[in-house]
């Protein structure tokens, strides 16, 4: 371009003609670059959602047969003998009689021909460890059942579950694969007398950790991130929107304000688990509180989603014109009034959708909460902060970890949950915004 | 003999009545010189009712807070202190283990070993300790509420400047609340720092800096090989190093060209659905990241890798970078676009007049423009990779490798803080206490950057404001 430029300079109409030509003759190839370069935009926007469709279809497609779950009938007979042989109905007696026995008693009725032990034990494994307490929750309820007959569903062991789903290849020889012959016999035989069959899993929903993937259950990661969240709620949108409106509205501008500003800069972009050793440091060697419990992982996670509630409640304070203010102030208000009265109502969907939002964060976060002992295997479901407890995303990781293969569709499945939890709260952030969104 | 939410509950009605009271009571004294309701009065009533509310709740607020933050300790103590002698004369770390078995039996858990009459009485005596402790708050709880009101509805007066008070607690909290972020700071290098401190008392900087050998784990017996560990941090650094640098190769071209496509070529509408689709990616929790790369990515990786004939660790860096990268991909993409748009219009303008096409106006005007801004976004997003967890922890390996080989195992800084750090756990060796020390070199890296990061992008904004 600069050669054509300077034989431009030059007087003549044929020297003109030529420089135009030469420009004429490279036109063609700049538009060939020019389209290649808005193909190469293209082509990184596509990628990258190509991305997010992999990742997503991925998911689901693991997780969705998670939500079905292989359950056997049972007619189970409630045995006097083995439950209660002396009537006294005593709550002891009744929770720890043996009702690992009814279901096999059951089982061995199903298939009578079956005797030798080894047999027995391989037909008893196809029935969820979990039946007998299913059953004794059963009777403690009720403890008028004894003696009675009920038709019963329970859980069949992973395994089953696995071969039924088709992940375990019947095709393969018997010993690479974790369910016998024998077993695959007897399954196709319930199945063909309709007292094997999958069915929605509601177990998934309700219970909470287990070592059985066929008992495993997403409940009490679910309580332990809804304490977690209220407890980094409670702490860090009062503590945020306070520093945001004391940083906008009444921080005289000087070296110990600019000292919080950059402070609030840089604890946005410190790494997530340096604030899981600080909680570690602090809270738990320091002021010795308990390992495991919600409460120390709602105040690291408080920390940690301050900077983002920050910085959005200040955006929002900025957003309300001044002439809101200077108005207050002009009707006689105090300071403290002009704020209280007007500008953060004002300013409070912008503050409550960047609230929501450090929220969706904080429970996407394992890594502190790893830290600070919340991958603890725990059973049951927390009643309360202080109770131990696991929440959603280090439930993932712990269920990621386990050998099973009935794991890893567990694992994506209450990755959807916990997906389905961030869009309903991103939702609401946007609606807010949408709904409340002021343009002055 | 409250429980805590009821205690709450209780005082949250307390002051609430403590408001009602204030305010009448303003409303009463203002009558009192035959005046109409509220005229003489300095503040408007509700302003002393707030007042009498705060006597109400914050002293008492305060002293719950004290009282269960000591209350655990003091307890503790008052139940070793009637333990007998040869039980208390045991080393602390057995003597602790005695308490859990205490805390245990008094909770109803399965304990370790055969219950004693004396761990059951110790027992026993905790418990009545805590319902000593428990009944005692509360009376003095209430009794601290109770005396706030009065302090708060004797002083109400009509020349009492309630608002004034009132203000001046609002902005107490105010200030209280921002240094909350200088706290944390503080919090975060002092914690990290001390440990770090102790653990160079046993092994020097010098070798934990430039020590090519990572093995943390030290042997029970001393006559076991590697009885001292080694805490060579070069491979961690190197291999957090190679998966960031496979992020950046992912994250920054894909990134940069749809932040260009977007801001520069689409149409709105295209914009208005392709940039929140891109910007899922970022919320994504890295937990989901780290469980893509590990069950999706790496065997579709080891799978090319075998089939052109190439042995590919299962835990290759190069899945984890892959996939740290597509999640870095919104980051760099959003403060790339923060930046493009902040380039002056007049500037494109003069490119156009002088003929250049769209794309040449990108490359010769816009990207020189916009480059110390997309660098200190792209340095921000080496300072997430780098600091990022759980995709490594899933995805990567555990074992130190110093290799540049993208297909092999390698392990992170941040891995080796988790491995590290979960589990049981004593304080005193050097093992737990290197990990602090890796927190406080992941701080600093990452502090540096963002630093440096920071202050480019501001130095480029004024640039152009």
């Amino acid at each position: 371009m600069s050669n054509s430029a300077g034989q431009a300079s030059s007087p003549g109409a044929a020297e003109s003609n030529s420089a135009t030509r030469i420009m004429r003759q490279g036109l063609a190839g700049r538009h060939r670059a020019e389209r290649r370069f808005r193909l190469y935009g293209l082509v990184a926007i596509l990628l990258g959602l190509t991305f997010l469709l992999f990742l997503l279809t991925s998911i689901v497609a693991t997780g969705l047969p998670a939500f079905q779950q292989t359950y056997v009938k049972l007619d189970i007979y409630f045995d006097p003998e083995e439950i209660d042989p002396q009537g006294t109905l005593a709550p002891k007696t009744l929770s720890r009689a043996n009702y690992a026995a009814l279901v096999r008693s059951t089982l061995r009725h199903y298939f009578p021909q079956v005797s030798k032990r080894r047999e027995l034990r391989e037909l008893y494994k196809i029935v969820s460890a979990g039946a007998g307490f299913e059953l004794r929750r059963k009777v403690m309820q009720n403890p008028e059942l004894i003696g009675t007959s009920e038709t019963i569903w329970v859980p069949t062991s992973d395994d089953v579950d696995m071969l039924v789903k088709g992940h375990i290849d019947r095709h393969l020889p018997e010993n690479e694969r974790r369910v016998s012959d024998q077993q695959i016999a007897w399954i196709d035989q319930l199945m063909a007398r309709k007292k094997l069959e999958t069915r929605f899993n509601t177990l998934f929903f309700v219970n909470g950790d287990s070592r059985q993937p066929e008992l495993a259950g997403i409940w009490g990661a679910v309580m332990g991130s809804v304490y977690t969240l209220l407890v980094t709620l409670s702490l860090a949108f009062p503590l945020g929107v306070g520093t945001a409106v004391y940083l906008e509205e009444f921080a005289p501008k000087n070296r110990w304000t600019d000292l919080i500003e950059v402070n609030i800069n840089n604890l946005a972009a410190v790494p997530s688990i340096v604030f899981g050793l600080l909680g570690l440091a602090i809270f738990i060697n320091f002021f010795g509180l308990p390992r495991s419990v919600p409460l120390v992982g709602g105040l690291v996670l408080a920390l940690m989603t301050l900077p983002t509630i920050i910085i959005a409640s200040r955006a929002a304070l900025k957003s309300v014109p001044p002439s809101i203010r200077e108005a207050a102030l002009g009707m006689g208000a105090s300071k403290m009034q002009m704020v209280g009265h007007h500008v953060l109502p004002l300013a409070m969907p912008g503050m409550l959708t960047g609230t929501i939002i450090g929220m969706a964060q904080a429970l996407g976060e394992t890594a502190p909460l790893l830290m600070i002992g919340m991958v603890a295997f725990i059973v049951d479901v927390p009643g309360g902060p202080l109770d131990p407890g696991t929440v959603l995303p280090v439930q993932i990781y712990l269920w990621a970890d386990s050998p099973e293969r009935a794991f890893v569709e567990k694992t994506a499945a209450a990755i959807m949950v916990l997906l389905g939890f961030l869009i309903m709260m991103n939702a609401l952030a946007v609606y807010l915004r949408k709904r409340f969104e002021r343009r002055w | 003999m409250l429980s805590m939410p009821m205690l709450i509950l209780v005082l949250v009605v307390l002051s609430a009545v403590g408001y009602q009271l204030g305010r009448r009571r303003s409303l009463a004294v203002s009558t009192n010189g035959g005046a109409a309701p509220g005229q003489r009065l300095h503040s408007l009533p509700s302003y002393y009712g707030f007042y009498t509310a705060l006597w109400c709740g914050i002293p008492a607020l305060i002293l719950v807070a004290l009282w269960i933050a000591l209350q655990s300790v003091v307890i503790t103590q008052l139940v070793i202190s009637d333990l007998p002698p040869e039980v208390q004369s045991l080393p602390e770390a057995r003597l602790n283990l005695v308490v859990n078995d205490i805390k245990n039996l008094a909770s109803g858990n399965i304990v370790s070993r055969q219950v004693d009459p004396a761990m059951r009485a110790a027992a026993d005596h905790y418990l009545q300790l805590q319902a000593i402790s428990s009944a005692a708050l509360t009376v003095v709880v209430l009794a601290l509420a109770i005396g706030g009101i009065a302090i708060g509805w004797r002083s109400v007066s009509p020349e009492f400047r309630a608002r004034n008070a009132v203000e001046r607690v609002v902005n107490i909290f105010l200030v209280a609340s921002s240094s909350v972020a200088i706290l944390t700071t503080l919090g975060i290098v002092l914690s990290v720092l001390f440990e770090a401190i102790r653990f160079f008392q046993a092994v020097p900087v010098t070798e934990f800096l430039f020590g090519l050998h990572w093995s943390p784990q030290t042997a029970i017996r001393a006559d076991q090989v590697g009885s001292s560990g080694a805490f060579g941090t070069v491979p961690l650094f190197a291999g957090t190093m190679l998966i960031s640098a496979i992020a950046m190769v992912v994250a920054v071209p894909i990134g940069l060209m749809s932040a260009l496509y977007l801001s520069e070529y689409a149409n709105r509408k295209f914009r208005a659905v392709a940039k929140p689709l891109l910007e899922i990616l970022a919320g994504i929790p890295t937990v989901v990241y780290g469980f893509f790369a590990a069950l999706t990515v790496a065997p579709l990786i080891r799978e090319a890798g075998t089939s052109v004939g190439l042995s590919v660790a299962s835990e290759s860096a190069l899945a984890a970078g892959m996939v740290m990268g597509i999640m870095i991909i919104p980051f760099v993409s959003s403060l790339s676009d923060d930046v493009i748009n902040a380039v002056p219009q007049a500037m494109r303008d003069g490119s156009y007049a002088l003929g250049s096409t769209h794309s040449e106006t990108i490359k010769y005007v816009i990207l020189p423009a916009a480059l110390p801004g997309i660098v200190g976004g792209i340095l921000l997003a080496v300072s997430r990779a780098i600091g990022e967890t759980m995709i490594v922890v899933m995805a990567a390996g555990l074992a130190a490798n110093l290799t540049a080989n993208p297909l092999e195992a390698v392990t992170t800084v941040t891995v080796q803080i988790v491995t590290l750090l979960t589990g049981d756990q004593e304080f005193d060796s050097p093992k737990t206490l290197a990990a602090f020390a890796l927190g406080l070199v992941l701080f600093l890296i990452t502090l540096v950057l963002n630093v440096i990061a920071l202050h480019v992008v501001r130095k480029y904004r004024e640039q152009y404001e």
